[in-house]
């Protein structure tokens, strides 16, 4: 559905962000990018929904395809129209917009009005707890209720690949797996494709199907979620969970060096 | 006690028209961030075009109006495609320069095309005033005040259940994520400078209807930044509310005050409100402080 070709993003004409990233989000499944900060998981996102040029940034080589075109040089407005749509990060809500307001916004691109009322009762079903706080201005909800607020908002645009950037930032761990619990029954109910990243590299490999672990710019790792979850470097280095001991630690770490320069 | 009524009523006239000016103001100021300081121009084009069309082609005033609205829409759409479009990435300061020098612009045009002799408008409303226990009320008066109040009305249903009127307050509340819904920041832009000089245009033919038509009385421009700083920049309640109140001191000071001290305080005293009410409330009377959640 979503293949990305080796694509690289330089910022303000000199900072190369991206060095020739690849990786495809088949049809009907969730998708994830692991990684930890500045990995370039969040420009992934922007470079694919046309949010780059705001920031003064430029996909200087390779292409991303969707759906079989090329969708390098579109602008956000056509790319959500043709059902790619991004949940920010940060939530990014509508502050001083009412629940309701910013579940409408959402629903900008939307050709079939008369449909909207009865998809926004269903997001009221996913998230019940926006349904008590619907006529409340959006910037007094709580952290997880904006984040709720923010997904509710993209599924209402009725994409066809949700791209979410960190929806378990700033959230209590326990809500978080409620999260991405309704994430994983968006994508079963509604069929839609999902491509979500994460520092919470156990709850999103908990959902996902593949995923793509990014450091510096380049896909250093990739696999099914079980293979990554099983995997000793992964379990290690972004689980926390491997085996104990300095020296191990020490060997396994030249051990992912020599490995990223192979990938 | 008449007097004072009297006064009242034209202050609330004035004031709703100050109002409807003001509105002009706060839709730019929430879209983009920035005041448009050729707004007092916006507002005299448009009954020079009215008036032009009414007296020189003989077409009746309502078609007139017509016509005045479509080519005030006209002039919005140019000035952000021309003007405000290209400063798109630029500092709010830059933008507020481009208005300064855009009402240059404009009002020298008016100035060199029509002249800076004042024109009355052919007799639209009827001349005979009515009387109300005693306060007498032109229809003029009566009429602009229900045109703002309808305009007013209609404004509120459009941004709180029309798809662009929230798409418009989106944008304004935050401009890269309204961005990532595909909502096109420049059509809102375009339309909102496109209603603004179409808002301006009423308010202006209003104007002229009442008091004749001037090239200083672009002017109104200056006089309504009180009342738009009083209600709060962003806010289109505060418009009209602060719209009431500015229009009402300006007249009980006018009628009260300026025969003490020999006239000029109408003027002042717009300015003098806007200080006090700013020293007690920063924001203005109904400005967002913005949520900010820590």
């Amino acid at each position: 559905m979503l293949h990305i070709n080796n694509i690289e993003v330089v910022y303000s004409k000199i900072i190369l962000a991206l060095k020739g990233v690849s990786l495809h989000v088949p049809e009907g499944k969730i998708v994830t990018l692991l990684g930890s900060n500045g990995a370039g998981k969040s420009t992934t996102l922007k470079a694919i929904s046309g949010l780059l040029s705001g920031e003064e940034g430029q996909i200087t080589d390779g292409t991303i395809q969707f759906e079989g075109k090329t969708i390098n040089e579109v602008t956000t407005d056509i790319i959500v129209r043709n059902g790619i749509f991004l949940c920010m990060e940060g939530r990014r809500i509508f502050k001083d917009l009412t629940v309701e307001e910013n579940l409408m916004a959402g629903a900008y691109t939307r050709k079939d009005r008369r449909n909207i009322k009865e998809d926004m009762e269903k997001i009221y079903v996913y998230f019940p707890k926006l349904k008590a706080l619907q006529g409340r201005k959006a910037g007094f909800l709580s952290g997880g209720e904006q984040q709720m607020l923010a997904i509710g908002r993209g599924i209402m645009a009725k994409p066809k690949l949700l791209l979410l950037d960190e929806p378990s930032l700033g959230i209590a761990p326990l809500l978080v797996k409620e999260i991405f619990q309704i994430i994983k029954q968006i994508n079963k109910e509604e069929g839609t494709s999902i491509l979500v990243v994460e520092q919470n590299t156990n709850v999103a490999l908990s959902i996902a199907d593949y995923g793509y672990i990014m450091e510096n710019g380049r896909v250093v790792m990739q696999g099914k979620a079980d293979y990554l979850l099983s995997n000793e470097e992964v379990r290690e280095h972004y689980l926390g969970i491997g085996k104990e001991g300095e020296k191990n630690y020490k060997e396994s770490k030249g051990y992912r060096r020599r490995q990223r320069v192979v990938w | 006690m008449i007097f004072f009524l009297q006064m009242l009523v034209t202050g609330i006239v004035v004031g709703s028209i100050y109002g409807l000016v003001a509105l002009g103001f706060v839709l730019i100021y929430r879209a983009s961030g920035a005041l448009n300081l050729a707004n007092g121009e916006f507002v005299i084009i448009g009954p020079y075009i009215c008036l032009i069309l009414m007296t020189a082609y003989k077409i009746p005033f309502i078609f007139a109006l017509f016509i005045t609205l479509i080519f005030s829409a006209i002039l919005g759409l140019t000035v952000e495609r021309l003007v405000i479009r290209p400063l798109q990435n630029a500092p709010v300061v830059s933008v507020i320069m481009a208005t300064i020098g855009l009402s240059s612009l404009l009002g020298g045009a008016v100035h060199m095309i029509w002249g800076h002799q004042t024109r009355t408008f052919p007799q639209v409303f009827p001349p005979t005033p009515i009387n109300i226990s005693g306060i007498i009320i032109t229809p003029v008066y009566l009429w602009s005040f229900v045109v703002v109040i309808v305009i007013l009305i209609l404004f509120s249903i459009f941004f709180k259940f029309s798809k662009m009127g929230i798409a418009m307050r989106a944008v304004a509340d935050d401009r890269h994520a309204a961005l990532s819904m595909g909502i096109s920041v420049k059509y809102v832009y375009a339309a909102t400078w496109t209603i603004a000089a179409v808002v301006a245009a009423i308010g202006g033919v209003l104007l002229g209807n009442i008091n004749g038509l001037s090239p200083t009385m672009a002017a109104i421009g200056l006089t309504v930044l009180p009342v738009v700083i009083l209600g709060g920049l962003d806010s289109v309640l505060g418009a009209i509310v602060g719209g009431f109140i500015i229009g009402i001191l300006q007249n009980l000071a006018g009628g009260y005050l300026d025969p003490l001290i020999g006239g000029g305080l109408k003027d002042v005293i717009p300015f003098i409100v806007v200080l006090i009410i700013l020293m007690l409330k920063p924001y203005g009377l109904f400005g967002s402080r913005t949520i900010e959640r820590v």
